[in-house]
């Protein structure tokens, strides 16, 4: 009994450890611009601000849950279909997301379409499920999750910024570059449409990999 | 228990399907009226549009009744059934697979400030996926008074431009050509018919060639029916 106690008091809700689950997937450990995974949704949906947020809490709420099933599941899974039995439980929660969607958010679901899909294929979901909540307790593996999908969300949600307004000229979906500014006004300024393109995504990416690197030098790989 | 004896994987694979199935196919039930209600609303949204009436998702319901006075099902130039709601639960993507002569295609009659438009839709394909939309004529049945066009998937910035209303407000005040009994979609400065041409977006040939070939194909099956009034 008294040590039962005990384990509970060095391992809180939120000890270090646990803090270090959340905070670690934003900095050091960035799915996106550390690990470079999930890299195609981040091109695919980042051209509005709307979609991108919808797009990060829809992940977050798949990876965070599907950490959870995953977890509380972990010692019934037989080792030989581990992979297939994770891809079941991403397949469904999503889509239970993408039907949430459809019936609440009309308008998102029909700018995320097929992307809301594609979040099975998001490397950064069967990579926690498989690398973290096959071998960590449901608390753990739900920060986990969250940490994660915060890592990506803010990305996603940077690059967004940066292609909609300067592609766009707005941020979620109202005006913010003044009308007069346009040269069809009579102004200087014209939208960048090459912003509109996915491979601007991948520059934007680019340059907050760079600046994440200029600022977290240990990131930096050793050149040999 | 040995979990990863032959006899329980089988029984875990089958027990986790199951189950998933089952909570899936709850969910998507449940949910069925809620996404319906979405998709008529929509439509409603849209036929309002082609006649110029700018209204929201949420409004369309509400409006739609006072504008919109009748709603016929058409084959081969005749009426053949005035229920409203056979004539809008038609299914275009359906209807477009069968020869226009043959086809039953929806018309919505819609009364605006004392005068009489009809409203014809229209669907076909694009570069990526379908396009869609409605055109109105005023009440000569060959005049446009407005279109609005929808798609699935055409590229941003390029075909995806059929929706935008620099696109759309050039239809208004064409004449359909008399021939064939449409309005041309062609390349900027090509046009032969100035009154039955409109430009089509540049960088989007294909999505503008497949809403040209759409508006052809759609409203000939009305040109029996529209000819008579």
């Amino acid at each position: 009994m008294s040590t039962a106690t005990k384990v509970k008091k060095s391992e809180g809700l939120f000890s270090k450890k646990n803090q270090k689950l959340i905070s670690d997937p934003f900095n050091d450990n960035n799915p996106i611009t550390v690990q470079v995974l999930g890299i195609c949704s981040a091109l695919a949906i980042t051209v509005k601000l709307e979609p991108a947020i919808v797009m990060a809490i829809s992940v977050m709420f798949v990876l965070a849950i599907g950490n959870v099933v995953i977890s509380l599941i972990r010692n019934l899974i037989p080792n030989r279909i581990r992979i297939i039995v994770q891809l079941v439980i991403v397949a469904a929660l999503v889509i239970i997301v993408d039907q949430v969607l459809k019936a609440f958010v009309y308008d998102v679901s029909k700018q995320l379409s097929v992307f809301v899909g594609l979040i099975i294929t998001n490397c950064i979901i069967m990579g926690r499920f498989e690398a973290f909540a096959l071998a960590n307790t449901p608390w753990k593996s739900f920060m986990d999750g969250i940490g994660n999908a915060v890592g990506y969300g803010v990305i996603l949600i940077i690059v967004a910024f940066f292609r909609e307004l300067l592609g766009s000229g707005s941020l979620l979906g109202f005006q913010v570059i003044p009308d007069s500014w346009y040269i069809a006004n009579g102004g200087f300024y014209a939208n960048n449409g090459f912003m509109l393109f996915p491979p601007m995504a991948l520059i934007v990416v680019g340059i907050i990999i760079w600046a994440q690197r200029a600022k977290n030098t240990k990131l930096i790989e050793e050149n040999n | 228990m040995n979990v990863n004896s032959n006899g329980y994987t089988y029984g875990f694979a089958t027990i986790l399907v199951v189950l998933v199935a089952v909570i899936l196919a709850s969910l998507a039930m449940g949910l069925k009226p809620y996404q319906q209600a979405n998709v008529t609303k929509e439509k409603k949204q849209n036929i309002l549009q082609s006649i110029g009436l700018d209204v929201d998702r949420d409004e369309a319901e509400a409006q739609f009744p006072d504008f919109i006075t009748s709603q016929y099902v058409i084959k081969s130039g005749k009426v053949v059934s005035e229920d409203a709601s056979a004539a809008f639960n038609i299914d275009m993507a359906k209807a477009i697979k069968i020869d226009p002569s043959e086809r039953e295609v929806p018309l919505y009659v819609a009364e605006r400030d004392g005068g009489k438009y009809y409203i014809l839709p229209l669907r076909g394909k694009g570069l990526w996926g379908p396009v869609w939309g409605f055109i109105s004529l005023e009440s000569d049945g060959e005049t446009v008074f407005g279109a609005t066009f929808g798609h699935k998937s055409e590229t941003p910035g390029l075909g995806a431009e059929i929706s935008t209303d620099a696109f759309m407000s050039q239809f208004k005040g064409k004449t359909l050509d008399e021939a064939n009994f449409t309005i041309y979609v062609v390349k900027k400065g090509k046009g032969m018919y100035p009154n039955s041409d409109v430009d089509g977006i540049s960088g989007g040939t294909i999505t503008s060639d497949g809403v040209n070939d759409m508006i052809q194909d759609c409203l000939s099956a009305y040109k029996p029916y529209l000819e008579t009034i």
